[in-house]
């Protein structure tokens, strides 16, 4: 096997690792059972399309798919950001609207006679 | 969200990210880029440092009001397409200049192509994180 071969075989057998991995993550990100799972799963597949962009540069031997990987790499992390803020602030307002609820709820506090 | 870590790891990326926002603008004539993309990069810097620091904080470092940028932005476009009218072409052609040019040596050329790109790239800037910020404010 020559160095070429071998460099061709291993660019292939990763193509399809990637491949794998990205449907996988894809699975985990239909069936999540909450909403934190698919923003890891999503993360994941960023990360996933980041490497196979890499790889995508070896095989074409085109350098601007590497800055591509660059800029996903980079906006992939202001999305995760942007999904946790998104998180917090849902469970921030579920509890607002629990409390105002149960103030509503509460039947008012009667006024001691005199 | 002001968790010490997406702190640390914000200062280290808006750096990055308003460098290659640069680079991206600066490269656009000839390799993929442009102002356009650039000013879409260096937004998303500013808009990391809002989440991380607050809008109010992003506002003191950007120092102008992201409107007053955008105007600019299209100002210097606006520039870049009259400056053809002084050599009688016609509207929006591009003017070069190649600085240091040799009988055999290119020189570094220079265009009006490129203020054209710098008036893009701070219009995109300027017009997203306006929306942005005021979108953050308002929550």
């Amino acid at each position: 096997m020559t160095p070429q071969e071998f460099f061709d075989w291993s660019l292939h057998a990763s193509f399809i690792m990637v491949m794998v991995a990205v449907a996988l993550g894809f699975i985990r990100l239909i069936k999540g059972p909450s909403l934190a799972d698919r923003v890891v799963a999503l993360d994941l597949m960023t990360v996933l399309i980041v490497a196979f962009c890499g790889l995508y540069a070896l095989l074409s031997e085109v350098q601007a798919f590497l800055d591509v990987a660059i800029v996903l790499a980079l906006i992939g992390f202001l999305a995760t950001v942007a999904f946790a803020r998104f998180i917090e602030r849902k469970i921030i307002r579920a509890q607002d609207t629990k409390l105002a609820q149960s103030l509503m709820d509460e039947p008012p506090a009667e006024e001691p006679k005199p | 969200m002001s968790s010490l870590i997406v702190r640390a790891a914000t200062r280290l990326m808006v750096a990055l990210l308003l460098m290659f926002s640069i680079y991206m603008l600066l490269r656009g004539h000839n390799e993929p880029g442009g102002g356009f993309i650039g000013g879409l990069i260096g937004a998303s810097g500013f808009v990391l440092y809002a989440m991380a620091h607050g809008s109010a904080e992003a506002r003191t470092a950007l120092r102008i009001d992201p409107l007053d940028i955008a105007m600019s932005g299209l100002g210097i476009a606006l520039f870049a397409g009259v400056a053809s009218l002084f050599d009688g072409d016609a509207f929006f052609t591009g003017q070069w200049m190649f600085l240091g040019a040799t009988e055999t040596e290119k020189g570094l050329p220079l265009s009006t192509v490129l203020i054209f790109d710098v008036g893009v790239y701070l219009v995109v800037l300027g017009s997203i994180l306006a929306m942005v910020l005021a979108l953050e404010e308002e929550v």
